[in-house]
């Protein structure tokens, strides 16, 4: 709680874009969680609805690999492969 | 450092609380059927603190494109100047303790600068349009990923502040010194993310009119257009105007940092720009400069209806800094241009606005379309020139209307 507290406060400093945001709610499908959990930490999830649904799967792809190559977010092997599927299935072309 | 896990319960537990003070309607966003599906069903108009409604395409980090109807004047307003930024920490900066450190190993020596300094510095003003690379992104086809920009990811504003090659003056370059480098006081959520940097040619960076500015049309900067002070690159594209501006370091190797490459280039040769920027060019690509030359509608508009009788076509051209010399409108299908009444000239920077009055005559659909010319004779295109990032889209702009 000690850590969520904090976070919020630093948060909150931080980046004061996010008290304007209101929640992008993405097609409830397998692997909607991974996509929550590893994409929003940066970026709010209309980045996703709004580059869509023109992407083929090799596109998809590459945007997930250049998130963690270029943008350097910590995302795992296997999450990684989740959030690629989901956003192929859900997003692509 | 914040772990990721608790930034993103952080996110999560802020959007509730904030939910409340949500200000957005999808009433009155009328966007081109050339976007990508999800771009036009996910733009909401949303005001941001001391900003008016603009279409929001992302909150996080805000990327919001200033609606048509604002391009109907030269200047634009600074509350409905449109937002961009690639990173999600924006820091309200205080201007007590804000300062900008120039130094770096092209540089003789090392100087800092307050609020205050800056000011002290001898001012320069000019009326300039400051317009992101990837405005108009939404309408490549095909599409390439990105913020998908509409029309409205620029403005035009008259700007006051120092001459950079002031600041630059009093810590003394170096000869070798070939780029001046730029940082802001934004920055990534994680320290993985590549901090925003830019840099321009030494050339560029002396020019009497590029500008650390601290006012846009007679106010301080907005919050969101890079309070205290940032710098003004006139007739380049908009990601070399570092808000918040932190740091200025002459160098004398080339910046390599990601978003100088590979992000933000162009392919070799595809352009017609005069501007080079030599320390960085590949053999395939080069970084993006001055903007091409254009021209927007902006009376009527698209799908609008319109009463038989005169009607009043009107819009703005801009380009890299040439000056614009003429302006056609065309009716027929570009089979014949005409050349419209250009507005006041604020400068070879700025928006020009122009007008043309139009008989139609017959009721039903008609198109008009616009295409402006340069002082060096550079025009827009009929065919989209589609390069990966979705830069210089200055396809010739095309209104259709039904006369009723």
């Amino acid at each position: 709680m000690r850590t969520l507290i904090i976070a919020l406060a630093a948060a909150l400093i931080a980046i004061p874009a996010v008290a304007q945001e209101k929640p992008v709610e993405l097609k409830k499908a397998p692997g909607l969680d991974k996509v929550e959990g590893n994409c929003s930490g940066c970026h709010s999830l209309d980045y996703i609805v709004m580059n869509s649904p023109y992407p083929n799967a090799t596109l998809w792809d590459a945007e997930v690999t250049k998130m963690i190559k270029a943008f350097g977010a910590p995302i795992s092997d296997a999450d990684a492969k989740v959030i690629a599927d989901y956003l192929k299935k859900n997003y692509g072309s | 450092m914040l772990t990721r896990r608790s930034l993103v319960t952080a996110g999560a537990g802020l959007a509730l609380t904030s939910s409340g003070a949500f200000r957005a309607s999808a009433a009155g966003i009328d966007l081109p059927a050339a976007l990508p599906e999800g771009a036009r069903s996910n733009a909401v108009l949303d005001s941001l603190p001391g900003k008016k409604p603009l279409i929001k395409l992302s909150y996080r980090p805000p990327n919001y494109e200033t609606p048509l109807e604002y391009f109907r004047t030269a200047i634009t307003p600074n509350d409905a100047f449109f937002v961009r930024y690639h990173l999600s920490n924006i820091p309200e900066v205080d201007i007590k303790t804000w300062k900008i450190v120039v130094g770096g190993e092209g540089a003789n020596g090392q100087a800092e600068f307050t609020f205050d300094d800056l000011k002290r510095l001898p001012a320069a003003e000019l009326v300039a349009v400051n317009m992101c690379s990837g405005n108009r992104r939404g309408l490549f086809q095909p599409h390439v990923p990105g913020v998908e920009w509409s029309y409205g990811a620029m403005g035009c504003a008259r700007w006051k502040g120092a001459r950079l090659k002031d600041l630059l003056d009093k810590v003394g370059l170096k000869k070798e010194a070939i780029e001046i480098v730029f940082d802001g006081a934004d920055s990534g959520v994680t320290d993985k993310t590549p901090d925003f940097i830019k840099s321009i040619p030494t050339w560029k960076a002396i020019e009497d009119t590029t500008l650390v500015a601290y006012e846009m049309n007679g106010a301080p900067l907005p919050h969101l257009n890079g309070f205290p002070a940032r710098l003004i690159v006139p007739g380049w594209t908009g990601t070399y105007w570092m808000k918040h501006l932190t740091s200025i370091k002459p160098v004398t190797k080339p910046e390599s940092g990601f978003w100088m490459n590979p992000a933000y280039r162009i392919p070799l040769g595809k352009f017609p720009l005069v501007a080079r920027f030599t320390s960085q060019e590949t053999a395939v690509n080069t970084p993006i400069t001055e903007m091409v030359v254009n021209s927007l509608i902006t009376n009527p508009t698209d799908g609008a209806n319109v009463k038989m009788g005169p009607i009043t076509v009107g819009g703005i051209a801009w380009d890299g800094g040439y000056g614009i010399s003429t302006v056609e409108v065309s009716n027929d299908g570009g089979k014949t241009w005409v050349p419209a009444t250009l507005g006041e000239d604020l400068g070879r920077f700025a928006f020009r606005t122009f007008s043309y009055n139009l008989s139609p005559k017959a009721r039903g659909k008609q198109t008009v379309m616009a295409r402006a010319i340069n002082k060096i004779g550079q025009t827009q295109t009929t065919e989209l020139i589609h390069n990966p990032a979705g830069y210089h889209h200055n396809v010739v702009h095309s209104v259709t209307f039904n006369v009723a």
